[in-house]
């Protein structure tokens, strides 16, 4: 693996940092919402 | 078509998707490591030199945010034609992901634009209706927020999501019906070099499997909310 960008790591570097941001904060919000609404019906289910 | 019904029943929909999710997501991660190692691994283009790397990030997720929007398409018109409720529950899921892998298609885009054609943004065929995806994604979104009566809300949206689709051909086919400053497919034209086209591959392929996985945790989550709503609605406090 070679991660030397030259005078291009401006752009590569931002872009790859910018998607994978993007993609794990998804993901993690997908997952708290998903936890969230399981909470709240078993919550419900139990009175 | 019965077939379809039967998974699209929410309780059959919990426990297939319950059981496709781990492996969605084990496929996830493997491309995702596979793709990142031979791409950065590959050796710097003759022309392109090493922004060859944004490619692999770009086109993945422009070609998912086209796909999700067919998805979106598809589903609605299942809500439209059987009025099945789960599929406007998928429709209104995917939006939010394929906004987000239209505006990293954007982003990236911009970011391989500016070293390559000494532009951020252009206002090509290709480029111009890539970003009104964007926007219809994000009218779609807002119609759904917009219409309090779920039923009318998701009607209003299909059919939205339906005219809207006329953009996905015009995408796909701008590089070769206009001159366009975007260069055209090299993918299926086998133009790509293999050292090039294999991460290429992985890494769409762990996009897909990303937006598999998200898709269905959100409309899981989608069917727990209703399913609070209605026992609500019962008198549950």
């Amino acid at each position: 693996m070679n991660f030397d960008m030259g005078s291009y790591g401006a752009f590569i570097w931002p872009a790859y940092g910018i998607s994978a941001v993007a993609l794990i904060a998804v993901t993690f919000w997908s997952i708290a919402a998903w936890r969230r609404a399981k909470a709240k019906l078993s919550r419900l289910e139990k009175k | 078509m019965n077939w379809l019904f039967r998974y699209a029943n929410p309780h059959e929909f919990m426990r297939l998707s319950g059981a496709v999710l781990p492996f969605t997501v084990i496929g996830t991660a493997l491309c995702l490591l596979a793709g990142l190692y031979l791409g950065f691994s590959a050796p710097p283009d003759y022309q392109q030199g090493r922004t060859v790397l944004l490619l692999f990030i770009h086109v993945p997720a422009a070609t998912m945010a086209e796909m999700a929007y067919g998805a979106i398409a598809v589903c609605s018109l299942l809500s439209l034609v059987w009025r099945h409720p789960l599929s406007d529950i998928a429709a209104r899921a995917a939006a939010p992901l394929g906004a987000l892998f239209t505006a990293l298609g954007l982003i990236t885009g911009s970011l391989w634009g500016k070293p390559m054609w000494g532009t951020y943004w252009v206002w090509d065929a290709r480029l111009t209706s890539f970003l009104l995806l964007l926007f219809l994604y994000l009218g779609y979104m807002a119609l759904w927020n917009a219409i309090e009566d779920e039923i009318r809300a998701a009607r209003a949206a299909a059919i939205l999501a339906l005219v809207g689709v006329v953009n996905i051909p015009i995408i796909k086919f701008s590089v070769e019906w206009w001159n366009t400053l975007h260069q055209g497919e090299s993918i299926v034209s086998g133009k790509l070099a293999p050292v090039f086209l294999a991460p290429l591959l992985l890494l769409m392929a762990a996009y897909g499997f990303l937006f598999a996985s998200l898709w269905m945790v959100r409309i899981r989550t989608a069917i727990l909310e209703r399913r609070a709503r209605t026992l609500m609605q019962q008198g549950v406090p």
